[in-house]
């Protein structure tokens, strides 16, 4: 392996949500706010969470930490805003099998960009990484019920 | 002193990690082992395994030879005055929480004050907080330079007659700052407070010995120096340990228990309650005297030159921050702009070069620092100058990577 097989991880599509994140900031109006952090690596992320009928309304996240955690907290916003929450969930445990490196349909997940954290099963040190933001939207939604 | 004589004896580093070499720059988290700690591991279960001062055959007689020989070499490496003195622990942590347990919980009160560092690794200041909170003693902390040293008037001025226990790194895990514990021990002293020292970066890389440091307590580890996982020591003064009590009964601590009430065994072994870990004080043993047989001062002065060596290669890389003094122990935590220190992890690791990434279990330093993670090469006997070339190299190609690629 060299430098090419980072390809794998870090693709384009990931460098930008990492540059240039999506929902990041706090959400308008009533929201619930969950607090993570990965204790290995010292990675945080809050999640705001505005759910409605069952709805998201809207997802936004702050937080500090490398470029998967927070690619995948961009992704996982942008994802599940206007989704059922039973989907949101569903989609989190489908987003867990990735990762498990099981072949997951991504199409039918609607995976959209996430797809390209397909790579991270390959670098087991980077999963928890992957996972923090969809932890955090788990717990979320757990606490709200 | 032969590097590569003794690299040969580190079976380990002979293999490729993602088709390079490996470099093994995470000493600091642990340390590999050399073949005559494997084969005293290998020896001791072969030939000798069966518990420690209770069978009156002979396997049971070597065993303990084997053990009790480990301690003696464990005095003799941090020349303390009796074994006695000397306490096998799981590792550095339970060390430091054995004094927070016994000797804190017994020796303080409300109004009491405890003394450490902002460079502290958790398990040098978590113990602290918990006595803090059960005593009701203060919890204070020294400031630092803005070099990460302590500057001894700062010292003079925090340690008062309130202050009952000072807890201080031998050597940053994180900054490499080596601190002036002999003196700290001696401004403590003038205060009736007691010093412990958190040596688990100190014994691997610096003579110790603790009865010229006059130090009342020094917490190590065996994996950090070439021994096992699992096996540590505590040594304490005499004074201090006679009037501790145990913090874990039964098994090998006892000396008669009755149905209510019991007794316990006399030092060292009044602190070493169960089956102890008889293999790992063996190899550790056998790291002490592969450590000698290669000189401290030689490995001293080994890192000196590495350390010297890192610092001015890295140094020329252009967006690199390096976190700590000058002077300073064979290690250095970095950051390199605009790359988080997990993907530069991430990215030396796929060619070769391991090094650590993330807090480094000190949360309130990297506080300090400003930082929420960092990046952490360190160096052990084993290193040499062109593992710093290859990393130095990596570091670029990965400077390389994050900017230009994306």
């Amino acid at each position: 392996m060299s430098f090419s097989n980072l390809d794998t991880l870090y693709r384009k599509v990931i460098m930008d949500h990492y540059k240039n994140p999506r929902n990041k900031g706090t959400v308008d109006g009533n929201a619930l706010t969950v607090d993570m952090n990965n204790p290995t690596c010292g990675d945080r992320i809050q999640l705001q969470l505005q759910v409605k009928d069952g709805i998201v309304k809207d997802a936004k996240f702050d937080g500090e930490g490398c470029s998967i955690s927070m690619s995948s907290a961009s992704m996982m916003t942008q994802a599940i805003k206007g989704k059922p929450i039973h989907e949101a969930l569903n989609m989190s445990k489908m987003f867990s099998d990735m990762m498990l490196g099981e072949d997951v349909d991504t199409e039918e997940a609607d995976f959209g960009d996430i797809e390209a954290l397909q790579g991270v099963s390959q670098f087991p040190a980077r999963i928890k990484c992957a996972t923090l933001a969809w932890k955090a939207m788990e717990k979320g939604v757990h606490d709200m019920q | 002193m032969d590097v590569q004589a003794i690299r040969q004896q580190f079976p380990i580093l002979n293999q490729e990690v993602n088709g390079h070499p490996l470099v093994y720059l995470d000493s600091s988290a642990t340390s590999q082992k050399p073949l005559p700690v494997i084969e005293a591991l290998d020896a001791y279960y072969r030939e000798d395994n069966s518990n420690v001062h209770r069978g009156v055959h002979t396997l049971g007689t070597r065993a303990t030879e084997k053990y009790e020989g480990a301690r003696e070499k464990v005095r003799r490496f941090i020349n303390a005055s009796s074994t006695a003195e000397v306490i096998f622990t799981r590792g550095t942590t339970t060390s430091i929480n054995t004094v927070a347990y016994s000797y804190a919980r017994s020796n303080m009160k409300s109004g009491d004050e405890i003394l450490i560092t902002p460079m502290e690794h958790h398990s040098n200041i978590i113990p602290w907080q918990q006595a803090a909170k059960a005593t009701g003693a203060t919890l204070n902390y020294l400031p630092l330079q803005p070099d990460g040293t302590i500057d001894l008037d700062d010292v003079r001025q925090a340690i008062t007659d309130s202050t009952k226990l000072v807890a201080v790194a031998h050597v940053s895990n994180v900054l490499g700052t080596i601190n002036p514990v002999k003196e700290i021990a001696q401004i403590a002293h003038q205060h009736g407070a007691v010093l412990l020292v958190d040596g688990a970066q100190g014994a691997p890389h610096i003579k110790v010995d603790v009865q010229d440091m006059d130090c009342d307590f020094y917490a190590f580890s065996g994996h950090k120096m070439c021994g096992p996982t699992g096996i540590g020591v505590l040594y304490g003064k005499r004074e201090h340990l006679e009037a501790m009590e145990p913090v874990e009964f039964g098994g090998e601590m006892i000396d008669f228990v009755n149905l209510y009430d019991s007794t316990w065994k006399e030092l060292p072994w009044k602190f070493e309650g169960g089956t102890p870990i008889i293999a790992g004080a063996i190899g550790l043993g056998a790291a002490i005297d592969f450590l000698n047989e290669v000189g401290m001062e030689n490995i001293a002065a080994h890192e000196h030159r590495l350390a010297d060596y890192a610092m001015e290669k890295m140094r020329t890389i252009d967006g690199i921050t390096i976190y700590g003094p000058e002077k300073r122990a064979a290690l250095v935590t970095f950051n390199l702009d605009d790359v988080h220190p997990h993907d530069a992890s991430t990215a030396l690791d796929a060619e070769g070069i391991a090094v650590r990434a993330g807090h480094h279990c000190a949360q309130p330093l990297m506080k300090w620092l400003n930082v929420t993670a960092t990046a952490r090469a360190s160096f052990y006997l084993y290193n040499t100058e062109e593992d710093i070339d290859r990393l130095v190299d990596g570091l670029l190609k990965t400077k390389e990577y994050f900017g230009d690629v994306f």
